[in-house]
């Protein structure tokens, strides 16, 4: 018999710990897909955050560590310098990369560092149960702004792509979202896109995905996926703001 | 081996490439600046990678992601640099990472100053981390000594799979003395990590079974039991870890306690005070944390008075009176802020001090 689909390897079949309807699994997936579509399971080395990602090294079948909170990136710029050859990556919220980690992040893509990062902005602290983040849209309820987040209170919601595509040796920025079928596989190009460049050596690679946070948006996933598809995407322009160039 | 005359600094740089270090990482901080400058154009040469970090943060968690895959890292900073670093070393800790660490110390609190001092004894030796979490502390008290310690604890850090700190005052990092430095023995090539840390993160390929470092347990029973694991390393390391030297212990009226520069004080103090008729003798701890407890089971009989001598408020003073067990009275001769006594100083102090336990 003719095998259609299969699970890809880069994934340990279990279950994973993410709500119904959360971002983080179908992230996990493409990156995984990516990594053993190029063959890269064996040699690629992972820094998961802290937040509800601090598990995907119970998932995602390749080496991993855990980090502090925020400083995933100084942690691949360790591993980086000790092993030059393999795939190195950092998975990171909003929480842990856009507030506590922007040293971190800003330093690794102003060094230029041969790593990707994979950014999950979903607009919330997740794990902490449903905090405002520094990418929390205005008006939108969390509980440290239970009447929803205001300019006057907490600032305007922080876009990250915009920030690091300043940075002259942050070579791929990109801006994805994973609302529908169409935009995952979008996703999934960016992320292989940006595995090629780390592969090319040429300096920081860097995807944002706009993901969901059901549980603590409280939305149902469907609507959920909508917030993501129309609210977040008005603010987080979802687009390429950085290629070099040949990719 | 060749003496050379170096300065401290320069020679623990120059100590830990020696030893096979494969990446160092710093952040510029007075009084061990020469150390990252030293790296940065010594360490290429001879294939290792420098990175000068954006914090003291950042380095502690670079050091943290090079040696969890399995290079030899060594770094350094002084005092409120160490108290940055103090979570990035109960996570490595807890996650079972080896790592040596180098704090030159200066006067504190705060930003304090920028002159010796040794009030990070508690930082060093009780750290500013969360949780159930010992760190080895080796306190030289020269150069060669400094320089050896390095060397050496790169080999107890993979063995214990844990941070250690030498702690070095930034007298030692600042002066000149003849050193003879180690014998290199080379990087290992990143295709023999495994053989040596086969827990390190290298790739799946390069391993049987797939690896993670980790120090999260949500499961209070399997975090209990870790906590037990990494106490019975610290068991062990209170064991072989002891390390002092002594001096006039037998028949000394009075007995100084002193690591470091004051050590070195202590042994003039000695000398004035024989002048005088008085014997005094020296209990120099070299490992902080475990602390020499042993030591003071040779104080003698004609012990009149154990004298904790600091460049600090007197936070030693703690571990030698749990030494002491009630034995004798215990007395505080110190200068702190980056004020450093001189011998006749803590000669006179103790002399007066041998008078009020006499009186």
């Amino acid at each position: 018999m003719k095998t259609i689909f299969e699970p890809t390897k880069g994934m340990i079949p279990v279950d994973t710990s993410y709500c119904p309807g959360c971002g983080h699994g179908i992230a996990h997936r493409i990156i995984m897909e990516c990594l053993e579509e190029r063959g890269s399971l064996g040699n690629t080395i992972g820094v998961v955050p802290i937040g509800c990602a601090i598990n995907a090294h119970h998932f995602m079948n390749v080496d991993m560590c855990e980090s502090t909170h925020g400083r995933a990136p100084a942690i691949a710029a360790g591993i980086r310098r000790v092993h030059p050859d393999q795939v190195v990556f950092t998975y990171q919220g909003d929480g842990d990369l856009a507030s506590i980690g922007t040293a971190e992040i800003i330093h690794a893509a102003h060094r230029g560092e041969k790593f990707t990062t994979f950014f999950i902005n979903n607009a919330i602290y997740g794990m902490t149960g449903g905090q405002m983040a520094p990418t929390t849209l205005i008006g939108q309820k969390t509980t440290t702004s239970v009447n929803g987040r205001t300019v006057e209170q907490a600032g305007l919601p922080l876009r990250m792509c915009e920030i690091l595509s300043q940075i002259d040796c942050a070579v791929f920025v990109e801006r994805v979202m994973l609302n529908n079928p169409a935009n995952v596989r979008k996703a999934k190009a960016a992320v292989k896109k940006a595995l090629d460049i780390q592969d090319a050596r040429l300096g920081f690679t860097f995807v944002e995905f706009l993901s969901s946070c059901p549980t603590n948006w409280g939305l149902a996933p469907k609507d959920a996926l909508n917030y993501v598809g129309q609210n977040m995407a008005d603010y987080y322009p979802v687009r390429n703001f950085k290629t070099p160039e040949g990719f | 081996m060749s003496r050379v005359l170096m300065k401290g600094n320069e020679a623990f740089a120059e100590a830990a490439i020696r030893a096979g270090v494969k990446c160092y990482f710093g952040y510029p901080i007075t009084p061990q600046n020469e150390i990252p400058e030293y790296m940065s154009h010594e360490l290429p040469k001879a294939g290792g990678a420098f990175i000068q970090a954006e914090s003291e943060l950042a380095a502690i968690n670079m050091a943290f992601g090079a040696s969890a895959s399995g290079g030899r890292v060594f770094i350094s900073t002084s005092s409120p640099g160490l108290a940055l670093m103090q979570e990035g070393i109960g996570f490595i800790a807890s996650c079972e990472v080896p790592l040596v660490i180098l704090n030159v110390s200066r006067g504190g609190p705060g930003v304090g100053g920028i002159q010796p001092g040794q009030a990070d004894y508690l930082q060093v030796t009780r750290g500013g981390y969360n949780g159930d979490v010992r760190v080895p502390v080796f306190a030289p008290s020269s150069i060669q000594e400094c320089a050896n310690l390095i060397y050496e604890c790169f080999d107890i850090a993979d063995e214990y799979r844990n941070p250690v700190v030498i702690l070095a005052d930034g007298m030692l990092g600042q002066m000149m003395e003849p050193v003879e430095l180690p014998e290199a023995r080379g990087i290992t090539p990143v295709e023999k990590i495994n053989d040596e840390r086969p827990w390190a993160i290298t790739g799946t390929d390069n391993h049987p079974e797939r690896n993670v470092v980790y120090s999260l347990r949500l499961d209070p029973q399997v975090l209990e039991n870790h906590c037990f694991d990494m106490f019975e390393k610290y068991a062990k390391a209170e064991k072989e870890l002891v390390r002092w030297t002594d001096q006039g212990l037998e028949d000394a009226e009075i007995v100084f306690v002193a690591f470091g520069t004051m050590s070195r004080l202590c042994v003039e103090a000695i000398e004035l005070l024989e002048e005088r008729g008085i014997k005094a003798g020296l209990i120099r701890p070299i490992s902080l944390w475990p602390y020499p407890n042993a030591a003071f089971d040779k104080i003698g009989k004609n012990c009149k008075v154990v004298i904790s001598t600091e460049l600090s408020m007197g936070q030693m003073i703690t571990d030698v009176k749990t030494a002491v067990q009630g034995r004798w009275p215990v007395s505080l001769i110190n200068r702190t802020g980056g004020m450093v006594p001189s011998s006749i100083e803590i000669a006179d102090r103790a002399e007066k001090a041998l008078k009020e336990a006499t009186k």
